[in-house]
């Protein structure tokens, strides 16, 4: 099972609007993963994007879920650009949560 | 309030500014300008909106003899903020590929909007525009998310084609960036709060590393980062304190290195300018000096990622020898 995810179609050809990421993460995204289904972002027709969109749309899935998110979000259609700024959340993500339960424990 | 609009408006000049504002006696603004020539960059302008808006147009005057480069300030709308009229009469030309004059931007959507709507204005190439959208799409909703202001973002912006460099400033009169920083990092001043606010990963939200679901501690770190990378000037003004990133020498071979730490970049810093409630960030772009914007996102990158793994080991638990 597999759910597309058109980012252009919500947010024109530059993703900068944070409610709209946060919308598609809570309302689309995170069901769809939860779900057990694969997601596609499809960044066709997108020009550029923020790393606060960016990180508004994948950082919790990638907290929240961590391999579910790592293993069933794919990207397609990504300029370089914006490849870069989601490998760019993957790092500090992955960096971040890296022994973190071990911290809050403490 | 008085405000001086001096010959040398410009982000280098920026602090004498700051030095020059008069912020008390709240009941009133009134503005001047040298007697012969006038030049202001954008965060000139939108810091003299920001304050026209907060205090209302019917106390808000441009008094003086005010030079005919004053022109400048009709056409990028800040006369329509005050109460007195323009004196000049001209043949207002096409804002195309020159300027986007003042613009209030008050939520979410009215900022896609300015975004889609008016960077093409500009005329830019694709890779300078999406430049453009990215920082001002960051600046804006960094206003809209953390400063609690009323009046929301102030914006302008100017094409200098001679120098091909592109302008940039944006400011409110909310919270300040010490009130935003206050509850998860408890900055001791305006300055040190802004320093934390420029150190990526840290964000006034929460003091966990990677941020919330919404932040991440990353947009002004990227700015300043874009502004040095293309050897140019970066402002926030905030509090009573102003951070200048300045400009790095084009003499030099090696391109910029890019610091975690705003205390490493060359700046200048003052924690006792004229208290503005509010925050102010300005930053100008050499577009000749823009490279692809995927290998600058790169750079930066490298360097927020490498932050946040330095400041986890240092939270690391040391061995206890005795």
């Amino acid at each position: 099972m597999k759910k597309t995810i058109k980012i252009k179609n919500k947010t024109g050809e530059f993703a900068e609007n944070k409610d709209v990421a946060k919308r598609l993460r809570l309302d689309e995204i995170m069901p769809a993963l939860l779900d057990g289904k694969k997601v596609i972002l499809d960044f066709k027709g997108v020009v550029g994007a923020t790393q606060s969109f960016i990180h508004a749309l994948i950082s919790d899935p990638i907290r929240e879920l961590k391999n579910t998110a790592f293993d069933n979000l794919f990207y397609k259609n990504a300029n370089d650009g914006v490849r870069e700024i989601i490998s760019i959340v993957y790092r500090y993500m992955q960096e971040s949560l890296d022994g973190s339960e071990d911290k809050s424990s403490e | 309030m008085k405000v001086f609009l001096s010959n040398q408006g410009n982000l280098r000049n920026f602090k004498s500014f700051t030095e020059s504002l008069d912020l008390s006696n709240l009941d009133k603004l009134e503005i001047t300008t040298h007697d012969k020539w006038v030049t202001v960059h954008p965060a000139n302008l939108v810091l003299v909106a920001a304050l026209a808006i907060n205090i209302g147009k019917d106390k808000t005057d441009i008094i003086g003899k005010v030079p005919e480069t004053g022109r400048y300030l009709d056409r990028m709308g800040l006369y329509n903020l005050t109460k007195t009229p323009s004196p000049f009469v001209y043949k207002k030309k096409e804002e195309a590929g020159r300027f986007l004059p003042i613009k209030v931007i008050r939520d979410a959507e009215s900022q896609s909007r300015f975004i889609t709507d008016m960077i093409p204005l500009l005329h830019l190439s694709e890779k300078n525009a999406t430049v453009v959208k990215y920082i001002i799409g960051e600046l804006a909703r960094n206003v809209l998310e953390h400063s609690f202001a009323k009046d929301g973002a102030i914006v302008a912006a100017q094409y200098f084609k001679k120098t091909n460099r592109v302008s940039i400033g944006i400011c409110d009169t909310g919270i300040g960036i010490w009130r935003s920083m206050r509850n998860s990092w408890r900055p001791r001043t305006d300055i040190d709060a802004i320093k934390l606010a420029l150190t990526p990963g840290i964000t006034g939200t929460t003091r966990k590393e990677g941020g919330t679901s919404e932040n991440a501690g990353a947009g002004l770190f990227f700015v300043k980062s874009i502004a040095k990378i293309t050897r140019n000037y970066f402002v926030i003004y905030s509090g009573s304190a102003e951070y200048t990133l300045l400009k790095y020498d084009k003499r030099v071979k090696y391109g910029p290195r890019l610091y975690a730490d705003p205390n490493r970049d060359h700046h200048s810093e003052t924690n006792s300018s004229p208290n503005f409630q509010g925050t102010l960030v300005a930053v100008d772009i050499s577009l000749d000096e823009t490279p692809e914007f995927n290998d600058l996102l790169g750079s930066i990158g490298e360097v927020y990622h490498q932050a946040i793994r330095e400041r986890k080991r240092e939270e690391y638990r040391r061995p206890k020898f005795i």
